[in-house]
Order: structure tokens, then C-alpha cells, then sequence
């Protein structure tokens, strides 16, 4: 046998863990020849078109679809009183209407559907919707919305924690409560405190919502869509329909970014609605205005700290009151409320805690899941303390952190122990030990200026002329994963084939690639699992089960770990067929260790045994399905937040280098060093990449990025890419990243979810370097240049 | 809606006469985005993308007479000599692509307070070339901008050009964004110095409802450079005389809050510019240029 010139190439497969292999979809992206969601079509399809309310809270005394259905070209008008079967839905509360319950309670808010046969006809007929409204009184923040007689947004509301909140305004209340914090109030030689406001940012993903969907024979629908959970979508479809799950056939399309404004349903309901009452394909493409009331924002945030410390900088105590708001609708404010508490105080070892986190319901539009999901906010607050805290002691900021960062066995102020490493310290080390920029790099040789590399940029704002440097650092902590005792669990099906005498694996999930590479790493990982360069991706689709949402930096480590699972389920399998066809003819086919390398089955030794190829010619694929789960987690208690409530924490720290022309507001950050754990690099690139976005997201947080909601109207007042600014290239800095890799015994690997915890710290270090080159306390971001010039 | 494509110049001018209500189309980076948000919706669009001569410029004595069509990228790359304040302002302009498509007549056309061309225009002095099948008329652009998005153009008319008068001295545009490319101004300013009649000029952009000139301020340099002698001397400006430009610039303003800026920012921020501005051009005059166009 080993006289086969193909077993003689030994080694490993090419492209697998721990390589930065390309992704399939980069040059495609890059060129423009990727097809996203937007650019579905189908034969004879409609377009649907949404109408929604201008008022942020009212009610609807009449409506008349009289004059748009008689609109040549319209197939179908919808109001509420047409829907055919549940008439809400939500990710974890079912408060959200399909369209308007005879009131509105957002800008924004889904009213009517029109299918017609052009985009501008399904328009026109919207406007020609009568829709008579009686505005209301309008709920826009903690005071408004628990004031007495203040008006109930979702009276009898009957969900999980409507018997524990307050106010039937709080969608959900978290305190941790953990040691005696009146004590070591009474210990502390310095207590500072802080009251700190985060803006309302949007996830700003470039690819609209959008979907296609087409009636079937059966009487079911196929839904093409762009989103983060295929079976989440799903899961509330079919009620909004009534139709049984296995009716609803849905595939992913190309995904033009998320960041979390893809977990709850955009246009995925209407269009199937549109779908099934007209029985045509219905497209539906929001543009760049709709988009911005077509899926929710980060929570907007009020955080008031009190940190307390001996005068040798030793953390005794800290409190925070966090305040969220939540909107209109529900959305996974409570899973942000949980995070928000539990990660409250941040990556330090604190052992007397009380912290109250909350969100509310208000008639502002509706926030959810954003990276870094209610640790954003609290870790922009924290890291401001910190450097409070570190001023008012005369020390370091960084060795404040130091002193007291926590580390592998601290006890996190939810009771958890943290028993992965926990690099907090070596982090902070990393990054500041790295060299500094450069001062003046706008000064050139010849004695011009380089205005790309000063604030204001090409806009010839400044040629030096008050221009200061500052510099900041933050670290932040970010957990992993879904928590708080969810059945979080991913579903892979892998199956080994021969084609053309060469062995190929195919991998189905339902993971949804919204561009955070795990397409590529679902294909190293099966290389390295199963020895075999030529892996194919099946489409995702509800085909298969569940892959769990694409958030919580979760999908390498659970739908990773689900297709690591699978591959080894097949391995066994193709080695049990191994054993049993060759097992006579080498007595090595009987020893454990057995490996699949580069389309070989080898011993330990490096012995080769068998083409894989050969072991599956003629024979049936081999294959396997595996629902795989991380370990359990539980809820926290209600009263002390104690609880082993998550999975795994993820660490990352920064250093911002900014410049700040002083006498106009504007900034510039020169650099942007980031040091993170990521447990394992699966793919080195892709990691880097997360991080360097990240850290991008976390920058326009800092300086730029937010939705300006009107409090005299609840209205959105910036609505498009012409006033919500997002960084561009000349806004992002260089980014040097430092990864450390740091196994966790837990995990796949070793791996450490990435994608959310470069977005904590970027914004708190950001922050922190303004401030040491303007002097100004700042407590709000996004930081305008109204703050920084005292206007 | 109807799409007008006129074949020549005019053909246009016919086209606007008979759909005086026509929004005229040229690269489109106003008025397509207005329409896909819905904001706008015309009965007709008049496409002057086949009237060659609204792509060319040429000089005319003292003049440039741009082409109402001609792309910032063009003004950057061949007329920073001639018109260096419209060049730099039509730096800021926008992305790269914008830049390739977008022109000045269509900044003028839609007359934005916040349009970057307009500052440049005020303080280098120029004249909008308005035509009908009537006739053609210029108007000095001080006069065009007559509201928030209104200029002066009768219904029938449409830009044929702009003439600008051709730089004699150092002149310099800034726009103060909230982000460092790519955005549109909160406010920006324009000085121009015109050594040849020793005038200083200068505009205001987005920091009232129509772009302005500061003339208390230009008034004040122009007299105490005259009253110094600084003209001749191209001594350093005293730095009252600086401070005190920037106050009266910034008294030009009649700003508003907006979701871009607070109107007390545009008024502070207005003040640093023109005195930043005028720091740099007097600099630029001080070591040489234009004082050849000084005339004894």
C-alpha cells in the first residue's frame, strides 16, 4: 500500500485552525459582485412597502385603505384588522405589534403594508393611506415614564417580569447586591462619584433590511432574508402567519452587516404576509431613511457611580444606577439589563457591591442588541470613575487598574468565580508599554501641512494652532455567549463524500454569516478535524436545526464548537468503517490515536494507513449531526443578582493617543492600540479584523455617533448617513493590536469570543485621552464639539 | 415623472421655459438623494447632462467663467491657481465621488446655507450667469441667495456659469464638520485678500439662513490695513486687529440650533475660523503672495 505515490505526502491539511485562511467572500465583497439580500429577484414579484407613523405616541381613530387599493398596480393593502392569525410577536416579550394595535407608540412605527407591482407605485398608494391620529402623552424617560398618573405604554402586561419591576414601565430590574457597602463606605479614604450619559447609537450596518419572499404550493412560504437567527425569525413568523414552522422554508441571503440590528424581525413577517395574500414573491427593501426605524439602537443610558478606595488605591466599595431605555417595544432590553448589572463594576476585584441596572419602556424608538449589549455603557462609566478615582488619589491610571484588576478565581460581584484565565493587569501592561506615535505628524518636510493628520482634517480647520495631545486608557470585560440560563445550543451536520477520487466535506448549518467570518472558520475547522482540504458550505437554512443568533460573540465558540463535534462524530464514524473493511491487513488499524491528515488516515506515528478516498468510494457518505451546547448557566436571583449567569468573559484594553484642537472641539485620534485575550486565534486575520472594527465602533461612539431623538416629540431628528455620522478612513486611527492567547479549558479550542470586547474599551480610553488634552470632566458621549468649547 | 434631455444649451433653455417647475439635473448628488428620500418629487427632471459647454471653463480678463456642470475634482485639479479659496473648498466637499459628479452650479442651484461653494464665491467676488430663452443677466452672487434654499433665478432660468474674479491674493477657506471628511459644515468661512484694491472679502457658510459676507469685518481690515500701511509693509497684523476681526465675523452670524450644531458654537467656532484664515493668508502675503498685484 505505501507504495502509492499519493501516501507519501504526508503533513498537515492546508487552511485549517490557527491559519489566516481568506474568506470566500472578501474579493466578492470588495469588488462589489457580492449579492446581498437587496439584490434578490424573482420572476413576477411585488414590492412591498411599509407605511409608518409620524407620531411617536397616538392613537389611531381611523383608518381608510379605500384610495391606495384603488390604485392601479396595487395588489394588496394590510392594516392590523387584516392579519390572519397572532397579531404580536418579540425576541422575549411578545409586545411588539405586526402593525399598529389601534395605537403607536414609536416614530416609526409599522402602520400599514402595500404590495404593488413597483416600488413607487406600493409608495404612492402608502401615502394615499388615510390614517386619522389623536397624539398622546409622550413617555421619554425615567421621570415621565414613572410619574404618578404617568400612562401605562403595555398595561396587563403578563411577561416574565412584569410581577417583579416597579413601575409597568420597567421592562426589567437587575440589582447585585454582594458585601456591605455601607461598611466599606465607612473604610474608604477617597469616594468619588459621577453621573454619565451614553448618546443612542445605531448599529449603521451598510446593506438595508431586506427579503424575499414566495408563496408555495403547499401553502407555505419561502422566506429569503438577511438576519442574524434563522430560527428566532422563524420561531415568531409562523404564529404572525399561522402556519406550522415546517410551512416556513427560510434561507439566508447575503448580509450586509448586523451588529445586532438583525435579531428582531424587520420585514420578515410583511413580506411573507404580502406573500400569502397576494400569492405572488413579495420583495421588500427598506432605504437608508426607513433603515433607521426599521430595527432598534443601543440603549441609550443614564449611569450614576460612586467608587470608593483606601489611600493606597485598593477598591473597597463600588454603587451604580444604570437606566436604559428600552423604547417602545421591548426587544432583549431585560437579557441587556442583565449584563449591564452583572458587568457593572467592570474587570476588578470589588468585594462590597450594589448595583440596580433597569430598563424602561418610554415612546422613544426601540433599543436592543447592539455589540457589546449593555457593557458598553457601563464600562464607558466605570473606566471614567476609575480615572477619577486614580486623580483624586494622585495615582496612575493604568496601575490603579492594575492594583486592582481581577485575574483567574476572582469572585465577580454576581458570586461567579471566573476560572479561565482573566489577563486584566497583562493587558494594561501590553498596551501601554507600546511605542508611542510620533508627536506633530502633520508637520512634513518640506514645511507644508499634512491636514489629514489634524483634527478637522481636509476640511483646514487647524494647521497646529491649539492643538493638544492626550492620551487614555480602559479595559472592559464583555461576556460570552447567551446567559443568565438559556439553552443556548448550535446544530451542525457534516458529511464526508468522495468526488472525482478526492475526499470532500460538506458542512450545513443554519449560522448566519453577517460577515464576522465564520464561514471561513467553519471550513478550517473541518480541515483540521477531518484532514480534508475541500470543504463545501451548504447554504443556511432552517433545513437544519438551530446555529443560535450571530451575537454574544458566540458563533466560533458554539457553532464552532457544534461543527468541531460533528467532524469528530464523523472521524469515528470513518475510522469505524476503516477498521472494519482494512482492519485485517494492519494491525496499526486497532491502535487509538488514529488521525485524519491531508485526506489520509495516519497513526499517531505518522504512519499512513488508508486514502480517505478510498474509504468512501463506492460506499454511502459518511455523516453526522450534532446539537451542541456551551456549559449551563442560571439565572440570576431577582433580589442579589447572585448566580452563575455566564458562560465566559472576554477581556480587551486600549490606549487612545487623540488630538484635540482645543478652541474648536474637534478631534483627531492619532492611534488606537488595542491588547485583547482572544483564548485562540482561529483565524489570525479574521481576529484582527474584529478587533480594528471593534475598536471602530467604539471610536464613533466616542466622537460622533448618535441618534437624536427630539424630547419635545419623541422624534427621530437625523435619520439618514447625512447626519448620523459613522468614522471613515480619515476618523479611524492606525489600530496596532496585541492578541493574547490564553486557552479556556471550556472552550472549543481554547477560544475566547472576540467580537464585542474591543467595542467596551475603545470608547472609555477615548474619552479619557480628551479629557487629559482639554481638561474637561466630560460625562456624556458621543462627545460634541459643543463640550469642549464650553457653547 | 418626466426625464427632459435636452441635446444642446438652447434646447434647455426651451425645456425650462415650457416646465418652469423642472428641476434642473446635473450631477445629481443633491437632487437624486432628495428624491430617493422622498423629499422631492418633481414633475420633471431636466437632464443637462448633454450640454457640453456647462463642462468647460475659460479665462476672460480678469474673470474665470466657470461652467455651471464643471466637477469640484476639476476646480481642485486645474483652477487652484486662479480660484485657490473655491479650490480648497471644494476640497471639503463630500467623498471622492462626489466631488467627480457634483459642480458649483448645482451648489448654487440648490443654495444651501451650508453649500461649501458659497463662501468661496462671496469673498473671491463672483457673478452667477443666469440665462433664459429672455436673455442672459449676471448676478452678483451677494444678491443670488435670497432664503434657505431660494436664490434669485427666475422660473424660466437656468445657470449657465459662474465668473469669478481670478485671485490678486492669498485666499483660504475652512469648514468646521463633526467629522473629519465627508460632512457637511456647521459653519465654515472664506477670506480672500484682494491686494490689487487692497479690499479684504469674506463669506459665511452655514451659520445663517442664507451664506453671507462679513462685511463689518472686512470693513474693519480693510481700514486698518489701509490706515498701517500694512499693505505695503506686510508687517505682522497686530493681534488686536486679528481678535477683533474674528468678533466681528462672528457678529456677521444669525445662527440657529440645529442637530449639527448649537447656534452659540457656530458663532465661537466662526470667530476662530476668521481669525485662523486670516493668520494664514496674511502669512502667505507676508512671504510673497500677491504683492506683485499691489499697485503704488
Amino acid at each position: 500500500m505505501t507504495n502509492d505515490h499519493r501516501l507519501r505526502t504526508g503533513g498537515r491539511t492546508r487552511g485549517g485552525v490557527g491559519e489566516s485562511a481568506p474568506r470566500p467572500d472578501g474579493t466578492l465583497k470588495v469588488t462589489g459582485e457580492f449579492a446581498y439580500a437587496s439584490d434578490l429577484w424573482h420572476e413576477d414579484m411585488l414590492w412591498g412597502h411599509t407605511l409608518r407613523s409620524p407620531h411617536a405616541h397616538a392613537r389611531i381613530r381611523a383608518l381608510d385603505t379605500t384610495e391606495a387599493l384603488a390604485t392601479p398596480g396595487v395588489h394588496a393593502v394590510m392594516t392590523y384588522a387584516d392579519l390572519p392569525a397572532a397579531t404580536h410577536y418579540g425576541l422575549e416579550i411578545e409586545d411588539t405589534p405586526v402593525l399598529a394595535d389601534g395605537v403607536v407608540r414609536c416614530h416609526g412605527e409599522p402602520v400599514a403594508l402595500v404590495a404593488a407591482d413597483h416600488p413607487e407605485t406600493a409608495r404612492r398608494a402608502a401615502a394615499r393611506i388615510r390614517v386619522a391620529y389623536e397624539e398622546l402623552p409622550l413617555v421619554t424617560d425615567e421621570a415621565t415614564a414613572t410619574a404618578p398618573g404617568a400612562p401605562v405604554l403595555h398595561p396587563g402586561r403578563t411577561d416574565a417580569h412584569a410581577a417583579h419591576v416597579p413601575h409597568p414601565n420597567v421592562v426589567h430590574r437587575q440589582p447585585v447586591v454582594r458585601g456591605d457597602v455601607t461598611a466599606a463606605r465607612a473604610r474608604a479614604d477617597v469616594v468619588v462619584t459621577g453621573d454619565y450619559e451614553v448618546g443612542m447609537q445605531d448599529q449603521a450596518f451598510l446593506g438595508p433590511e431586506s427579503g424575499l419572499a414566495v408563496p408555495a404550493a403547499d401553502g407555505g412560504v419561502d422566506l429569503y432574508v438577511a438576519t442574524q437567527w434563522l430560527h428566532a425569525d422563524l420561531r415568531q413568523i409562523a404564529p404572525v402567519l399561522g402556519l406550522p414552522e415546517d410551512k416556513i422554508r427560510m434561507t439566508l441571503s447575503g448580509v450586509g452587516g448586523a451588529f445586532g440590528g438583525r435579531e428582531d424581525l424587520s420585514m420578515q413577517a410583511h413580506a411573507c404576509l404580502l406573500a400569502l395574500r397576494t400569492g405572488r414573491p413579495v420583495k421588500m427593501v427598506y432605504n437608508r431613511f426607513e433603515s433607521f426605524f426599521g430595527h432598534v439602537h443601543r440603549h441609550p443610558a443614564r449611569l450614576h457611580y460612586e467608587h470608593g478606595a483606601t489611600r493606597d488605591g485598593d477598591l473597597l466599595f463600588v454603587t451604580a444606577r444604570i437606566v436604559l431605555d428600552g423604547g417602545a417595544y421591548a426587544s432583549s432590553s431585560p437579557a441587556v439589563v442583565g449584563n449591564a448589572a452583572s458587568l457593572a463594576v467592570g474587570p476588578y476585584e470589588v468585594d462590597n457591591v450594589d448595583v440596580e441596572a433597569l430598563a424602561l419602556y418610554t415612546n422613544n424608538p426601540p433599543c436592543g442588541a447592539m455589540r457589546g449589549f449593555g457593557a458598553v455603557q457601563a464600562c464607558f462609566a466605570y473606566e471614567a470613575q476609575m480615572d477619577k478615582l486614580a486623580d483624586a488619589l494622585g495615582t496612575d491610571p493604568v496601575e490603579l487598574r492594575r492594583r486592582n484588576a481581577m485575574s483567574q478565581g476572582s469572585v465577580m460581584p454576581t458570586g461567579q468565580v471566573v476560572d479561565a484565565p482573566a489577563p486584566v493587569a497583562e493587558l494594561l501592561r501590553r498596551v501601554k508599554a507600546l511605542p508611542m506615535p510620533p508627536e506633530r505628524q502633520w508637520e512634513t518636510a518640506g514645511g507644508a501641512c499634512d491636514l489629514r493628520a489634524l483634527p478637522g482634517g481636509l476640511s483646514n480647520t487647524t494647521h497646529g494652532e491649539d492643538v493638544v495631545r492626550g492620551v487614555g486608557y480602559a479595559v472592559g470585560i464583555k461576556n460570552v455567549g447567551f446567559s443568565e440560563g438559556f439553552d443556548d445550543y448550535s446544530t451542525a451536520r457534516v458529511r464526508l463524500t468522495a468526488a472525482g477520487g478526492e475526499p470532500v466535506v460538506t458542512v450545513h448549518t443554519a449560522m448566519a454569516e453577517v460577515g464576522q467570518g465564520g464561514i471561513t472558520v467553519h471550513t478550517q475547522i473541518a480541515r483540521t478535524e477531518l484532514g480534508v482540504e475541500r470543504v463545501v458550505l451548504h447554504p443556511a437554512d432552517t433545513r437544519v436545526g438551530s446555529a443560535g443568533s450571530t451575537s454574544a460573540s458566540r458563533q466560533t465558540y458554539v457553532t464552532g464548537g457544534a461543527v468541531k463535534a460533528a467532524c469528530e462524530a464523523v472521524r469515528e464514524k470513518a475510522l469505524a468503517r476503516g477498521r472494519a473493511r482494512f482492519g485485517a491487513a494492519h494491525p496499526a488499524w486497532a491502535t487509538a490515536g488514529l488521525r485524519l491528515e491531508d485526506g489520509k488516515v495516519v497513526t499517531d506515528g505518522g504512519e499512513v494507513l488508508a486514502l480517505l478516498a478510498d474509504l468512501l468510494e463506492d460506499d454511502e457518505p459518511v455523516e453526522a449531526e450534532v446539537e451542541w451546547r456551551h456549559r449551563p448557566t442560571e439565572p440570576f436571583d431577582l433580589r442579589t443578582g447572585q448566580g452563575f449567569g455566564h458562560v465566559q468573559y472576554s477581556f480587551a484594553a486600549h490606549r487612545a493617543v487623540v488630538e484635540v484642537d482645543t478652541a474648536l472641539g474637534l478631534v483627531k485620534v492619532v492611534e488606537l492600540a488595542c491588547a485583547q485575550d482572544v483564548g485562540k486565534a482561529l483565524n489570525p486575520l479574521a481576529v484582527t479584523g474584529q478587533i480594528q472594527g471593534g475598536t471602530a465602533q467604539g471610536l464613533g461612539l466616542a466622537v460622533m455617533e448618535e441618534i437624536v431623538v427630539d424630547p419635545a416629540t419623541a422624534r427621530v431628528r437625523n435619520p439618514s448617513f447625512t447626519d448620523y455620522l459613522i468614522p471613515t478612513v480619515l476618523d479611524t486611527p492606525a489600530i496596532p493590536v496585541d492578541v493574547l492567547e490564553l486557552a479556556d479549558e471550556h472552550a472549543p479550542y481554547g477560544l475566547r469570543g472576540a467580537g464585542e470586547a474591543p467595542t467596551l474599551s475603545s470608547t472609555p480610553a477615548i474619552v479619557a485621552a480628551i479629557r487629559r488634552a482639554s481638561g474637561l470632566a466630560l460625562h456624556r458621549v458621543p462627545v460634541r464639539p459643543e463640550h469642549l468649547t464650553g457653547t | 415623472m418626466d426625464f427632459l434631455r435636452p441635446a444642446g444649451w438652447p434646447e434647455a433653455l426651451a425645456a425650462k421655459a415650457r416646465h418652469p417647475a423642472a428641476v434642473p439635473l446635473a450631477g445629481g448628488t443633491d437632487v437624486m438623494v432628495e428624491i430617493n428620500f422622498d423629499h422631492r418629487r418633481p414633475e420633471h427632471l431636466l437632464d443637462l447632462g448633454r450640454v457640453a459647454e456647462l463642462h468647460t471653463w475659460e479665462t476672460d480678463g480678469d474673470h474665470v467663467r466657470l461652467g455651471a456642470a464643471v466637477p469640484y475634482a476639476h476646480v481642485i485639479d486645474r483652477l487652484a491657481a486662479p480660484l485657490p479659496g473655491l479650490a480648497l473648498a471644494a476640497r471639503t466637499v463630500g467623498s471622492p465621488q462626489i466631488r467627480n459628479r457634483g459642480s458649483v452650479g448645482g451648489n448654487l442651484g440648490a443654495a444651501s446655507p451650508a453649500g461649501d461653494s458659497h463662501p468661496a464665491l462671496l469673498a473671491a467676488g463672483a457673478d452667477v450667469e443666469a440665462a433664459s430663452v429672455r436673455g442672459t443677466r449676471l448676478i452678483p452672487v451677494e444678491e443670488f441667495y435670497t432664503g434657505v434654499k431660494r436664490n434669485a433665478l427666475a422660473p424660466d432660468e437656468l445657470i449657465r456659469a459662474v465668473r469669478i474674479r481670478r485671485a490678486t491674493g492669498p485666499q483660504q477657506f475652512a469648514k468646521v464638520g463633526t467629522r473629519n471628511a465627508m460632512v457637511i459644515a456647521v459653519c465654515s468661512f472664506a477670506l480672500a485678500l484682494h491686494p490689487h484694491d487692497r479690499t479684504v472679502r469674506t463669506g459665511v457658510g452655514s451659520a445663517a439662513p442664507t451664506p453671507v459676507r462679513a462685511r463689518t469685518a472686512e470693513d474693519f481690515l480693510t481700514a486698518a490695513l489701509a490706515q498701517d500701511g500694512l499693505w505695503e509693509t506686510a508687517r505682522p497684523l497686530p493681534p488686536s486687529v486679528v481678535r477683533e476681526f474674528g468678533q466681528l465675523a462672528a457678529g456677521a452670524c444669525r445662527p440657529i440650533d440645529d442637530v449639527r450644531g448649537t447656534a452659540a458654537y457656530r458663532r465661537h467656532a466662526v470667530a476662530v475660523l476668521a481669525r485662523r484664515t486670516l493668520g494664514w493668508a496674511w502669512d502667505a502675503y507676508r512671504a510673497g503672495e500677491g504683492r506683485e498685484a499691489l499697485c503704488a
